[in-house]
Order: C-alpha cells, then structure tokens, then sequence
C-alpha cells in the first residue's frame, strides 16, 4: 500500500481512486488488492469516523493475529488426533476448491515431476514419484474444513510426513516446513514443526482408492487435519525446513497463519 | 422465599443512589462494542459460505472480505470473552444475577408482558427488573454462553473435539452460532426499543442514576 500511496496525485481523493482501481481490477486481483490494505467502511459508517487515519487498525488487526497463532501453537496437543470417519461418511462428489478454476489447476507430468528437499536436512537429494510411492503409506478418513466454513470429509492415503522427515535426517527443531507449488501463481505456505510433526499430516499420494485426481493436487498434497484447507497445499513441489517465516500465499494476504483446528 | 425476595427488594430500595453500579455499566458498554464487532464480522464470514439462502449486505458487514473479517472476529472475540467472563464472575460473586434476575416464574412473565402490551407496565422502579426484563436478560447471558462455547468449537474442532461433540459436531456447531447470533439480534432490536422508551433507563446505564 505504501508504494501505491507515493504514486497518488495530490488533490485527488485517495480513497476514491483506490476504490475505482479496485473496481476495474479481475476478481482475483481485486481481492489481493483489497486485502492490502484496511477496509474498514462498514466501522467508519458506525463510528463516524475513519479508524483507519486515526490508528493504524489494520496493524492492531495484524499483531493481534500475530498473538492468536502464538495461542494456537501453545494449546495445540501434538497427541490429540483429529476425529475419524467410517468409508461411508466421505463426502461426495468431494468439492474442488482453489482461488483458480479446476481447468487451470496444474497438470503435471508424474515423470518428470521432482519432490526437492532444502534446508535444514542431512540429504538434499529430490524424490521422484516412484521413490515417494515405495515409502509405507497410511490411510485416513478425516474431516477437511475451509476457512471460508464449510467442511467435507475425505479419504487420503499417504506417507506420515515425520516419518519422511526423519528419513531425510531434517532438523525437526527448526520452526517450519515451508511447501511451495506448481501453480500458476506459485502457491506455497509455511507449517509450523510441531504441526508436521503429528502423527496425522500426511504426505498424500491416493483420494479414496485411486491415485491423487488432478482436482485434488495430482502427483503430492500435503494434508494436515488440524489445520485449516488452505494449509493443505497441492500440487506440492518443493520443502523447505527452515527456521525463517516465509510467509504464504494466504497468510500474506490476511489469513491467520497457523489457522489450527 | 417470597418474605426473602421482598426484603431483597427493600434493600436495594434502600440505596437509590445507583441503579447499575460501575462495573454493571463498564462491562455492558465494552461489551455493546465487542458484540456489534463480532456480528458484523461474523455477517461477512457467514457470506463466504452461507448456511441459507441468503447473504448479508455488504453495507452492514465489517472487514470487507473474508480474511479481514477473520482478523476483527478472532481479535473481538477476546474483548468479549475476557469481558464476559468479568460480568458472570462479579455477577456471581456479588449475588446481583440472583438477586436481579431471580426468581423468573411463567405466570409472572404472562402478568408483566400483558401489562407491558397494554401499556399498563411500570417503570417508576428502575432498581427491580420486572419479570419480562428477567427472563429476557437471563436468557441473553445464556445465550451469550453458548455463542461462545459453538464459537470455540467451529475455531478448535480438533483441540476442543469433545465441545464439538457435544454441540453435536462441527457442521450443527455452525448452526447453533448463526441461531444464537439470530437471537442476540433479535433481543438487541427489543432491547434498543425499549431504552429509547424508557430513556431514563439507558441514563442509568451510562451515569448509574
């Protein structure tokens, strides 16, 4: 926000001008931009006043957001596992989801596509599918819940991800597991080391009994059932063990970033 | 009991100095505020997957999309628990809950809201609430109870799974929220009406007297 409030010109109305640029911009962008800076229209209207010049809201917003991921990670149980459901509670058709259509959702080729491990580990060396799919897999009947509130539960098959990470030998006392992904805006999210570490987060190859559906995040997702769906990430391509918040596609964008259930 | 309730009555006669003692009106203001935040929010997160038929406007909504409403719910709801948890804690601990809001019979909330309707209901004793004012304001802290509880169990289903559970899990959690938000509603458009009719009422919840 601060590099398009020096473009401004003077004398004309900011907040107008942001508000029309706003309204010309694609959905998707729309969001973004909105999400940038502090709309408090509706708390203006109540008050009479804009909340906004007078105290920054959005950074009170922010640190307090900032103390709910702190409260979060201290009340998380890393032994208390997410409920299960029988076969015959999975939710179908399980929907898609994602901030683009399915038909611009990655198509990867299971050949050539590389699992490539960075950071804090002993062996940096990538994983090819086959490799990942010789690794013991476990299933689970979870429930899938979005932020946005509703939920479906789903069947995923797949390697626990401490499982995997103690084979490469990661440092499990750093802070995070950083994904990223294929897709066309380069999705990645950062997991914090206690929540990757509980016996439920799965890397996962198989929806139900097939192999993961391009829907779904063909050829790795990684599931996390104490987290929230856009914690989830699909079409994962990268993991990156570090001790540095790198931030998220939606956690930068205003998403609480532990966002735990 | 009635020879109790009588001399309780006498007793707070007795001081008619203040009607809502400081904490009464510091905790209600704080959480007047807390409560329009949390359910403006809440509008606008409700939008983002509706439960119904319908969505709220946009006009009437606080946070403008989804992650900003996100960051007002999750920062309110501490205004509004911590605050909550004074005013049940000294209306407890003081005894005002029992001796305001208790007894609460059926035949005497049919007499006080006939007479209310009828306009025949007296407000000249603002230290006493009647038996409508009982009912309505015990039933809003229950309400207000489980607001927070279904609220606690759509944030941590997996932490709080045994709360979850007991609302029945996550998907009616979400239901009981949005039905006691409802009811919140409903009981402020009540309750604004008829501190704007009685307005020495809303002058005791701001000066005390």
């Amino acid at each position: 926000m601060g590099r398009i409030r020096s473009l401004l010109i003077p004398g004309v109305d900011k907040q107008l001008l942001v508000r029309d640029a706003a309204r010309i911009m694609p959905d998707l962008a729309r969001r973004r931009f909105i999400a940038g800076g502090a709309s408090l229209g509706a708390l203006t209207l109540l008050t009479g006043c804009d909340v906004s010049d007078s105290f920054s809201a959005e950074q009170m917003l922010k640190k307090v957001s900032k103390f709910n991921d702190g409260v979060q990670a201290f009340i998380f149980n890393p032994n208390a596992l997410a409920p299960t459901f029988p076969e015959s509670a999975i939710t179908k058709p399980f929907p898609f989801n994602g901030y683009y259509d399915l038909e611009d959702a990655p198509t990867i080729d299971g050949k050539d596509w590389k699992f490539e491990v960075r950071g804090l580990v002993d062996n940096k060396k990538s994983w090819t599918l086959d490799e990942l799919y010789k690794l013991p897999q476990v299933k689970q009947v979870t429930r899938h819940i979005c932020v946005e509130g509703w939920s479906a539960i789903g069947s995923w098959t797949g390697t626990p991800l401490r499982d995997f990470l103690k084979l490469v030998g990661a440092d499990t006392r750093a802070r995070y597991c950083w994904f990223q992904c294929a897709d066309v805006e380069g999705y990645n999210s950062p997991l914090d080391m206690a929540s990757a570490l509980h016996p439920q987060t799965q890397m996962t190859f198989r929806f139900g009994d097939e192999i993961l559906p391009r829907a779904y995040g063909y050829p790795m997702k990684i599931r996390v059932p104490t987290k929230l769906g856009f914690k989830n990430p699909k079409y994962v391509i990268s993991m990156e063990v570090t001790n540095d918040y790198k931030g998220g596609y939606w956690e930068d964008q205003g998403y609480n970033s532990f966002s735990g259930s | 009991m009635s020879s109790l309730a009588a001399s309780d009555e006498r007793s707070v006669a007795a001081k008619p100095t203040t009607i809502q003692p400081a904490w009464v009106r510091t905790t209600h203001w704080i959480n007047a505020v807390a409560t329009i935040i949390m359910i403006m929010s809440g509008w606008q997160i409700y939008n983002a997957s509706p439960l119904f038929a319908f969505k709220f406007s946009k006009s009437i909504t606080l946070g403008d999309w989804l992650g900003g409403a996100l960051l007002w719910h999750f920062a309110a709801m501490w205004l509004l628990m911590v605050n909550g948890l004074v005013y049940l804690a000294v209306g407890i601990a003081t005894g005002r809950f029992r001796k305001k809001l208790l007894p609460i019979s059926a035949g005497g909330v049919f007499t006080d809201l006939r007479a209310a309707l009828t306009g025949k209901l007296s407000h000249a004793d603002l230290t006493t609430y009647n038996f409508v004012q009982r009912l309505l304001y015990a039933g809003i802290i229950v309400v207000g109870v489980l607001i927070v509880l279904s609220g606690l169990s759509i944030w941590k289903p997996v932490q709080l799974q045994w709360l979850a559970a007991a609302f029945g899990g996550y998907e009616v959690a979400r239901y009981v929220h949005f039905i006691c938000m409802a009811a919140i509603v409903a009981f402020l458009v009540v309750h604004i009406a008829l501190a704007l009719l009685v307005p020495k009422s809303l002058r005791a919840m701001i000066t005390g007297r």
